[in-house]
């Protein structure tokens, strides 16, 4: 039995934090990503050759993407709860008669909601730089929404895990950053050679970012099946961890 | 009796670390009464709340809040509970009427506007409503605190200290705020440092100390007994002893002989008859003293002696 009023109520309340710094969490990562389409796209790209038949402005609009969603869905859902924990605010939270589902279809559903805006936002900034097309429309809304809510659930888990603010940025900038960028980002894994063609081939995001890559130009490094299932795995373990948290209280009541 | 509205029993919890903050506490709370739970820092107060609001995992013991087992039941139970924390913690950025809407829904119930303003104004706070809380001061902080627990309607509510920190003034309002609670049926337990506030509100008081309950009682009975009823003659000169005349009385000399004490009574006003003997004695005894002062012993005498004693026994 789920609380829906309690889901509603928290998911609301996410978004209403989300509406109030609207400009600055949107403003970022619109730059940032303009600056990636006027380097690589516009200065750059107009030198390289096309990726397999793909203007190369339009190869790197998956990947730009999945850079932003990983690390915003990652960062939004840490901060979601992290805040309350810093603040005292959880209290009311662990006195209110919400479980596992509420809390996380509330917090990690607003989160997930801000991805999706911000990837609207930047597919449209995208269009003013290079010109591409979706070739599978549905994969692709299928796919985002699967990673944004994968990635937000793992913020969930390090917002919980974090004890200060510098952890908190620890993994979005540590981790999960290099490994977009080390992912196929901006390159196929035909423009490798050995070692590095096997080693990318360990880095998970490297399957995100060909999954994502292969719903814009119906083609890409690995197939779209191999992309989700491992999307779908990550998002079983994230769920996994949580409900262990919650059962032990871990980190949430003293 | 009617079944206690919320019913503890061996509630024990040891934090990590290996502090006792709860060592096997029994209570049972009556449905509508007003309880003052009082005990020194540390005592374990904020601890115990916690343990029946879902926020302290508990480590022995069991709490059963309208007739059920909170531990399968907590779903159901918390929707009729409500909680004001001693420690504020806010979302900061939000607004007065925000914050309270959100406490409403997070509880699972409807949105309702006109509840919200009824909260609102009865706290004084619906000029407020749009102001974003961190521009409140912290005696209007912790009335939002309080308008965020009330906005689910609890029957059951936590007040962890909830003068702790505010004026005089706003400390009479708080009173007049429980008291119109308990006139809406609304159960109320609260904690205190202030003797004066468990002695103005409560119905009943029990005195924690080491995570242990000392006493629990009502407040009259507790007063008649354990009252006591204090008087100091000051004596226009020292004497060496007590007089033979006055030795049927609970009297002692102290400060050198010069003041000549009494402690006794059981808060029925024997006390204050045998003062009155006392000071016809020492007339007929031609004993003159300068001066008397008499007091009733407050609920802050009664719980020091009661912490006292407590001390030299090992827990
Ligand atoms: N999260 C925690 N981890 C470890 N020890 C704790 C924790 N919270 C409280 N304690 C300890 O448990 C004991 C009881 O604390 P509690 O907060 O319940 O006291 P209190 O009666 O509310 O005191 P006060 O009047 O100061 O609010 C204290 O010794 C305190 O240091
Ligand atoms: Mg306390």
């Amino acid at each position: 039995m789920i609380g829906w009023r309690s889901t509603y109520a928290i998911y609301r309340n996410e978004l209403a934090r989300f509406m109030r710094t609207v400009f600055g969490s949107l403003v970022s990562p619109v730059l940032t990503t303009s600056l990636y389409f006027i380097v690589f796209g516009a200065a750059i790209g107009g030198r390289m050759d096309a990726v397999g038949g793909v203007d190369y402005g339009a190869f790197i609009v998956p990947g730009l993407l999945m850079l932003t969603l990983l690390s915003e869905s990652t960062s939004n859902a840490s901060f979601g709860i992290y805040m309350p924990r810093f603040t005292g605010a959880i209290y009311e939270l662990l006195s209110a008669p919400v479980g596992v589902a509420e809390t996380l279809l509330g917090f990690v559903g607003a989160a997930a909601t801000k991805s999706l805006i911000l990837a609207a936002v930047i597919l449209l900034t995208a269009t003013l730089f290079v010109d591409y097309h979706i070739a599978h429309p549905f994969y692709a809304l299928m796919f985002v929404i699967l990673v944004s809510a994968s990635f937000s659930l793992l913020g969930f888990i390090l917002g919980i895990w974090a004890e200060g603010f510098e952890k908190l940025q620890m993994v979005p900038m540590l981790i999960l950053t290099p490994l977009t960028f080390l992912g196929g980002t901006f390159y196929s894994i035909d423009m490798l050679s050995e070692p590095w063609r096997t080693v990318v081939q360990f880095n998970p995001i490297f399957y995100l970012v060909s999954g994502l890559r292969w719903t814009f130009l119906g083609e890409a490094d690995v197939s779209i099946g191999t992309a989700l299932s491992l999307t779908i795995a990550f998002l079983a373990l994230c769920i996994a961890i949580i409900a262990w948290i919650f059962r032990s209280g871990w980190r949430l009541r003293s | 009796m009617s079944e206690p509205i919320l019913r503890i029993e061996g509630l024990t919890k040891v934090y990590p670390g290996g502090l006792k903050a709860l060592d096997g506490v029994d209570l049972e709370i009556r449905k509508g009464e007003i309880f003052a739970l009082l005990g020194p820092n540390g005592a374990g107060k904020t601890t115990l709340i916690g343990a029946v609001c879902g926020i302290v995992r508990v480590t022995g013991g069991s709490i059963h809040a309208f007739g059920q087992d909170m531990a399968h039941h907590w779903r159901s139970a918390r929707r009729r509970i409500g909680l004001v924390p001693q420690e504020m913690g806010f979302d900061m950025f939000e607004t007065v009427e925000r914050g309270v809407a959100y406490s409403r829904g997070l509880f699972g119930l409807g949105p309702d506007p006109a509840r919200i303003e009824e909260v609102l104004r009865s706290l004084s706070l619906w000029d407020k409503r749009k102001e974003q809380i961190r521009a409140l001061s912290g005696g209007m902080k912790r009335r939002v605190l309080i308008a965020k627990a009330l906005a689910h309607d609890p029957e059951l509510l936590f007040l962890d200290e909830p003068t702790a920190g505010v004026d005089v003034e706003l400390r009479r309002d708080m009173w007049r705020q429980i008291d119109r609670l308990r006139d809406q049926g609304v159960t109320v337990i609260l904690t205190t440092h202030y003797i004066e506030e468990a002695e103005e509100m409560a119905d009943r008081v029990g005195v924690i100390d080491k995570g242990r309950l000392l006493l629990v009682d009502d407040k009259d009975a507790i007063m008649a007994r354990m009252g006591r009823t204090e008087a100091h003659f000051r004596l226009a000169a020292p004497l060496s002893a007590v007089p033979d005349a006055l030795c049927a009385y609970p009297l002692h000399l102290e400060d050198g002989g010069r003041t000549l004490t009494y402690r006794g009574g059981d808060g029925s006003g024997k006390g204050k008859a045998e003062i009155a003997a006392v000071a016809q004695a020492l007339a007929k005894a031609d004993i003159a003293y300068t001066g008397l002062d008499q007091k009733e012993s407050s609920l802050e005498d009664i719980f020091v002696d009661l912490v006292e004693q407590t001390k030299g026994v090992p827990a």
